[in-house]
């Protein structure tokens, strides 16, 4: 049940010891931060999710930030009635976000192909309303759901525990508070476990079954598959995945907002399993880290930064280069985003991990014709 | 009775924009294929070149009038926009009427950057999946907002009615009620023929023109038409150009029932694709219905009795009648058979 085979057991090491080391590799980039780290690792394993869905099947769901609201929200209000430990709130995350996710997939999977993005899509933006409007009880709406200090918190209270020593309590496991670091390595330790769900889920039976429904659905219908369950239990993980990411968001900052919703936070998803590579294993995590990085670095870029970085230049040629760059960075990130994006999409289909395969392949090529030809000269 | 007939009218309006984008939308799927996910910036493109030719028709020029002082006993700083010290009057009214001009600009320009858009990056796509194109054209809506939002900034820019067409119609006078029964604003009026007026005009096209014959033909049956001799491509580049100005002038006209921003297209886009599937995938007449319908069911479902009765059902309409029409009826309302099913 555990075992992976050899190559598997690679990759898994390899991104453990990505992961961990992420606050000593990331210092340089400036973005070593314990918050935003916890944010590259929470959104990995929302795309790694997603790519389970999308990469396996090819059906493009444009609905997944549902299943990350619904995560936080479950994850929000297990904080408020049971305890801040996170163990609670996790588990009913992704059980209330796959039997979401059972409930769209239903309908959703009648239908393929374009119909399912917009159905996915509809869905979505019918819960992002409806949380806005009236189940603001549930939601509370514009504001978002809080934490407070008045809340019930049934378990806490029978284990004597109330868990904030200033001001708000803050989540917490087994007694020991996931504030800062602690925060970054729990979620780490999420995203490795997810990533071996995911390279099991790829390596499967199952899996073999989602890749043949992609290739050709008659066909696998014809060799006596029922593909319906097949595909539904793919989008239940995959909403599952997302509904773990919105509790974890939960964990860094215990607030649950409709925004999250939102089918710009789908299109996200979409953007970054794109980028880094669809139905591949590190794809979905490289393009993560990738936008997350680009949201929250690029984009603090400003016109000072540039100047500093072009101070070595001379006056005029500094105040253009600063002046055509400043259009890109800072606030105009997302058009630098958008770019690349149509780059990718023209160029690499298959994003950044084929394209970085490629050139491995082209690299290895040349050097074994380079032996060849000492071979012959000898 | 009134207030149905008020919803019926505010629908109106809101379904001819709704018709408008998803006819372009229609279009451009039925004839080249392509799901196209830009068709909102082309929108949003359309508002700002409203916005932009208003801000080119008020260039000012700012004199010292010393004749009138201002409370400060200053002399007053007069702003004249440069047009009125050319023509005078004429130039007041120019920029007085800047929306509707503006629909001159946007006709060329939109044809332009339509045209562009399908040779330059549009039709490397044709062959490729429709998720791929999805995603391409995603990334171009993406970047066509952020140059707009760094010429335009991020914040709405609210465009002025022209003053004689402010203020309401009596409609209720002409179906002999009482004044002030149901008035309805002129402008919303206006937006409504005009968008009757350009359906009419491009199913016109369509039908009656050997161009538009041609291009009928080749939604048809794309090969045969080509098999004729028929440049169908080039054609094809065109409708895509026209899809274009349709979105953009239904965007220039919009400009001030709704403030635009550079995300304007984005909203206005998911709306579009609901519609566009509601009518039926390929079907122009379905998108226009379509359109109509959803426009005038979301006008309804936002009245107060309606909202007791199902609350937030303003809010999900939409969404809730594509999801049942989608499930039901899986080509739309007006969708041929076979196309687009699965």
């Amino acid at each position: 049940m555990l075992s992976l085979s050899r190559k598997d057991v690679i990759k898994l090491a390899v991104l453990a010891a990505i992961v961990l080391t992420m606050p000593i590799w990331l210092a340089p980039f400036g973005a070593a931060y314990p918050g935003l780290m916890q944010k590259f690792v929470i959104y990995a394993i929302f795309a790694v999710g997603f790519n389970i869905l999308f990469g396996l099947t090819g059906y493009l769901s444009f609905g997944h930030a549902a299943f990350l609201g619904v995560g936080s929200y479950t994850a929000v209000w297990s904080f408020k009635l049971l305890t801040m430990d996170i163990i609670p709130a996790m588990i009913f995350a992704i059980i209330f976000s796959g039997l979401f996710a059972l409930v769209i997939g239903y309908f959703c999977l009648r239908r393929s192909g374009i119909y399912f993005s917009i159905l996915t899509l509809a869905f979505a933006q019918m819960s992002y309303s409806l949380a806005y409007s009236v189940l603001t009880p549930i939601t509370n709406g514009e504001t978002g759901l809080l934490v407070a200090r008045s809340d019930p918190r049934v378990i806490d209270g029978l284990l004597g525990a109330d868990g904030m020593a200033n001001g708000l309590p803050t989540p917490s496991l087994l007694g020991v508070s996931l504030s800062g670091y602690a925060g970054f390595y729990i979620c780490a330790a999420f995203l490795i476990a997810a990533f071996f769900v995911s390279q099991k889920v790829f390596a499967s039976p199952f899996g073999m079954a989602l890749r043949g429904i992609k290739s050709n659905p008659t066909r696998m219908i014809y060799t006596g598959f029922n593909t319906k369950p097949y595909m539904l239990t793919a989008f239940v993980i995959s909403g599952m995945f997302a509904g773990l990411a919105g509790g974890l968001l939960a964990v860094t900052d215990p607030i649950a907002g409709a925004e999250r919703m939102k089918w710009t936070e789908s299109g996200n998803v979409v953007l970054m399993t794109i980028l880094g590579g669809v139905g591949t294993l590190f794809g979905p995590v490289v393009g993560a880290w990738l936008i997350k990085y680009f949201e929250n670095i690029f984009s603090a870029i400003n016109v000072n930064v540039l100047n500093d970085f072009f101070a070595v230049l001379p006056d005029g040629l500094q105040a253009v280069m600063v002046t055509i760059l400043s259009k890109f960075t800072g606030e105009g990130w997302h058009l630098t985003l958008g770019l690349v994006f149509v780059l990718i999409v023209v160029f690499l289909p298959g994003g950044l991990v084929e394209g970085a395969e490629r050139l491995i392949r082209r690299l290895r090529r040349s050097g074994r014709t380079a032996v060849k030809k000492k071979v012959v000269q000898q | 009775m009134n207030a149905f007939l008020a919803q019926l009218l505010n629908g109106l309006d809101k379904g001819g924009a709704y018709a408008l984008i998803a006819l372009g939308l229609t279009l451009v799927f039925g004839t080249l294929g392509v799901v196209n996910f830009a068709h909102g910036a082309l929108f949003m493109l359309g508002c700002f070149c409203a916005v932009a030719f208003r801000y080119l028709l008020t260039i000012e020029t700012v004199t010292v009038d010393p004749t009138q002082l201002s409370p400060w006993g200053q002399p007053v700083e007069v702003r004249t926009p440069l047009v009125q010290n050319w023509f005078g009057d004429f130039g007041a009214v120019l920029v007085d009427y800047s929306v509707p001009i503006s629909v001159l600009l946007t006709v060329p320009v939109m044809l332009a950057i339509g045209i562009a858009m399908e040779r330059g990056l549009i039709k490397h796509f044709y062959k490729r999946t429709h998720a791929e194109q999805i995603l391409v054209t995603f990334g171009l809506a993406i970047v066509l907002q952020e140059i707009v939002k760094s010429f335009f900034g991020p914040n709405p820019v609210p465009q002025p009615i022209p003053t004689d067409l402010r203020g309401a119609a009596d409609i209720g006078l002409l179906l002999g009620m009482e004044a002030h029964q149901l008035t309805y604003p002129w402008w919303r009026l206006i937006y409504l023929f005009f968008s009757l007026a350009v359906i009419g005009g491009v199913f016109a096209f369509l039908q009656f023109t050997t161009f538009g014959m041609v291009v009928r033909a080749g939604m048809a049956d794309r090969e045969t038409v080509g098999l004729l001799g028929i440049d169908i491509g080039r054609r094809f580049t065109i409708v895509f150009g026209l899809a274009a100005v349709v979105a953009g002038v239904a965007g220039a006209m919009y400009t001030p029932l709704l403030a635009p921003n550079y995300l304007i297209g984005m909203d206005f886009l998911v709306l579009s694709f609901v519609v566009v599937v509601v009518g039926g995938m390929g079907s122009l007449t379905g998108a226009v219905a379509a359109g109509f319908l959803l426009g005038i069911l979301q006008s309804f479902a936002s009245m107060t009795e309606v909202k007791s009765l199902f609350p937030g059902i303003d809010q999900v309409i939409i969404y809730l009648v594509a999801v049942v029409i989608l499930l039901v009826r899986p080509r739309g309302l007006l969708g041929r058979r076979g196309v687009m099913e699965g």
